[in-house]
C-alpha cells in the first residue's frame, strides 16, 4: 500500500450514517405511518391529535425538540451517506461534487430544523 | 519482452448481474424515502414555527392523494429499511459472548427486529397517550 | 446394458494477451459423470480438447485456495463445486470478478500479495520472550477472539464478491482485513497501532458499504464482512477519542 497514508474522515460520516439507520430501522416506519397514514386518513388515532397547540406544546419542551431535531437531522445524514455512496456505486464518481451535494443537503436541513427548533422556544 | 498485458473488465451494470446485488441495491435506494420523509417532516416543522393557519394548511395537503401515496410508498420502504438493517447486523456489529459462546445470527436480527417492533409500539402509545 | 455417455457444455472465458484485444467466451464438450467437480471439468478440456487453457489449482480439496472462478456469476471454488448441479444445463466458468485477468482463468494478484504485506501477517510480539523463557500462553477465550478470522486460505473469492474492490481496487478488502483483525486481536500481538493506520487509511475499511456477500462466498466461514465492519467500529473510536488518549492514539 502506498505509504503515507492518509487518514480518512468517513467516521464523522459513517458515525451519522449509522445512529441515523438505527434511529430509522426502531422509528421510521411507525413514524411515517402516524403523520402520513393515520393522522391524515383518521385512522386509528383521534383527529385533533397533531392540533397546533399541542405539537407546539410538545416541540415547545426539550425533549420533543430532541426528538423531532433527532429524527429529522440523523434521518437526513443517514440518508446523504447512503446515496453518496449509491451514486460511487453506479457509476458517478463525481467525487468532491456529490460529496458536497449530499452532506451539504443534509448540513442545510440540520442547520435549518436547529434554527427553526431554537426559534419556536421553551 | 514482456508479453503481459492484464485485462482489466469493466464495472459497468453489476448490480444487475448478481441477485444479491439487485436486493443491496434496492435497500440502499430506502435512503431517498428516507431522505424525502425528512425533507416532510423539516416543511411540516417550519410551518409549525409560521403558525396555526400555515400548520393546518400543511396538514391539509398530507390528506392529498399524491401525500398518500408518497407515505404508503415511504411505509414499505422504511420498512424494508427496518428489515435489512437488523438483517445485516450480525455482520456489522462486534461479536456478542453469551455464557462463553457466540450468539448466533438469527438472535441477534431477531432481537433488533423486537427492538423495533416495541419502539413503534412504545412511539404509538405515547401519541396515542398525548391525544386522548 | 451399457450406459449411453452423458456429456455437458463448459463455456469458458478465454483471453491470451498475445494474440487477443478482449476476452471471448469459447464452448466445450466434456464427458460428464455425476462425481465430477468443475474443476476436473476444466481439467479434461486441458487434458483432451484445447492444452492452452490455462488455470491455477493444487489440491483439489478446498485447502489451498488456488482454483477460485466464477462459476455460472458465483465466485467459487472449482474443487468443491459439481458438475451435477448443474447438468444437463451449460455452465459459464470465468476468471475471478473485480481482478485483472493474466490469462484465461488466471488473475493477477500482486494487488492483493502487496497488501497482505502491508499488514504484517505474522506475530509481532507484545513483549520478546528468548525461548528459556518459554512458550506464549493463551486461554480458550483468547483463542476464540481470532481464531475463525486465521481460517482464511487467500482464496480470494470475497474481493470477487466485493463490488466496492471492483469500482476501487486500492481498498484493502476482505481477507486482508481478516487477516489484520486476526493478529490484531491475537493476545500476544503488539503491533495494533501499526495495523490500524492501515484500517483507518483511505484504502482502510470506510470504502465498505455493508453488501456482505464477502461472507456469504467465503468457503471458510471467516466471515471477512464482520472483521471489516468490527473494525469500522474500532477506527472511528479511535478517530473520536484520539484526542482524549494520553499517548494521543494512532497516526
Amino acid at each position: 500500500m502506498k505509504r503515507p497514508l492518509k487518514r480518512s474522515n468517513a467516521p464523522i460520516f459513517w458515525a451519522l450514517f449509522g445512529a441515523g439507520g438505527m434511529l430509522s430501522a426502531l422509528f421510521g416506519p411507525m413514524l411515517v405511518f402516524i403523520t402520513g397514514l393515520a393522522i391524515p386518513l383518521g385512522l386509528l388515532l383521534p383527529a385533533d391529535t397533531l392540533s397546533y397547540s399541542r405539537v407546539l406544546a410538545f416541540v415547545q419542551h426539550w425533549i420533543g425538540k430532541g426528538f423531532v431535531f433527532a429524527v429529522i437531522a440523523l434521518f437526513l445524514w443517514h440518508a446523504a451517506h447512503r446515496i453518496f455512496h449509491s451514486l460511487h456505486d453506479i457509476g458517478i464518481h463525481a467525487g468532491v461534487g456529490a460529496k458536497l451535494l449530499c452532506y451539504g443537503l443534509a448540513l442545510v436541513g440540520t442547520v435549518i430544523a436547529g434554527y427553526t427548533l431554537l426559534a419556536i422556544g421553551f | 519482452m514482456n508479453k503481459r498485458r492484464p485485462y482489466v473488465r469493466p464495472m459497468d451494470g453489476w448490480w444487475r448481474k448478481n441477485p444479491y446485488f439487485v436486493e443491496y441495491m434496492i435497500h440502499e435506494a430506502t435512503a431517498l424515502f428516507v431522505a424525502a420523509y425528512a425533507a416532510v417532516l423539516l416543511i411540516g416543522l417550519l410551518r409549525l414555527a409560521q403558525g396555526e393557519a400555515a400548520w393546518t394548511a400543511w396538514l391539509a395537503t398530507l390528506q392529498g392523494g399524491w401525500a398518500i401515496l408518497f407515505h404508503l410508498l415511504a411505509l414499505v420502504a422504511i420498512s424494508y429499511h427496518t428489515y435489512t438493517w437488523f438483517k445485516i447486523m450480525p455482520r456489522t456489529m462486534p461479536p456478542v459472548i453469551v455464557g462463553g459462546k457466540k450468539l448466533a445470527g438469527w438472535v441477534i436480527t431477531a432481537g433488533g427486529l423486537a427492538a423495533a417492533a416495541a419502539a413503534s409500539l412504545a412511539l404509538l402509545a405515547l401519541v396515542w397517550g398525548m391525544a386522548r | 446394458m451399457a450406459e449411453q455417455p452423458k456429456t455437458i457444455e463448459i463455456e469458458v472465458l478465454r483471453y491470451h494477451p498475445e494474440k487477443d484485444k478482449t476476452p471471448h467466451t469459447q464452448v466445450f464438450e466434456v464427458p460428464f459423470t455425476d462425481d465430477m467437480s468443475v474443476l476436473q471439468g476444466v481439467q479434461y478440456i486441458k487434458d483432451y480438447l484445447d492444452g492452452s487453457l490455462s488455470f491455477r489449482w493444487s489440491c483439489r480439496m478446498a485447502i489451498c485456495g488456488s482454483c477460485g472462478m466464477m462459476i455460472n456469476g458465483i465466485p467459487s471454488l472449482s474443487c468443491q463445486t459439481f458438475l451435477r448441479d448443474y447438468y444437463p444445463a451449460r455452465v459459464r466458468v470465468e476468471a475471478l470478478a473485480h481482478f485483472p485477468i493474466e490469462r484465461d482463468l488466471v488473475i493477477g494478484m500482486e494487488g492483493f500479495i502487496e497488501k497482505l504485506e502491508s499488514i504484517q501477517p505474522y506475530i509481532i510480539p507484545k513483549e520478546p520472550r528468548t525461548p528459556a523463557q518459554g512458550e506464549y500462553l493463551q486461554t480458550p477465550e483468547q483463542l476464540a477472539k481470532y481464531e475463525q478470522f486465521s481460517s482464511c486460505i487467500n482464496c480470494l473469492l470475497c474481493y470477487a464478491a466485493c463490488p466496492q474492490f471492483g469500482l476501487n481496487p486500492g481498498f484493502i478488502g476482505p481477507a486482508a482485513t481478516a487477516l489484520l483483525h486476526r493478529y490484531n486481536v491475537d493476545s500476544r500481538d503488539g503491533a495494533q497501532a501499526e495495523r490500524m493506520e492501515l484500517i483507518n487509511s483511505e484504502e482502510g475499511v470506510f470504502n465498505c458499504t455493508a453488501v456482505g456477500y464477502c461472507s456469504e462466498v467465503c468457503p471458510k466461514h471467516v466471515d471477512p464482512a464482520n472483521a471489516v465492519n468490527q473494525n469500522k467500529t474500532n477506527s472511528a473510536a479511535d478517530y473520536f477519542l484520539r484526542f482524549l488518549s494520553p499517548k494521543g492514539g494512532a497516526k
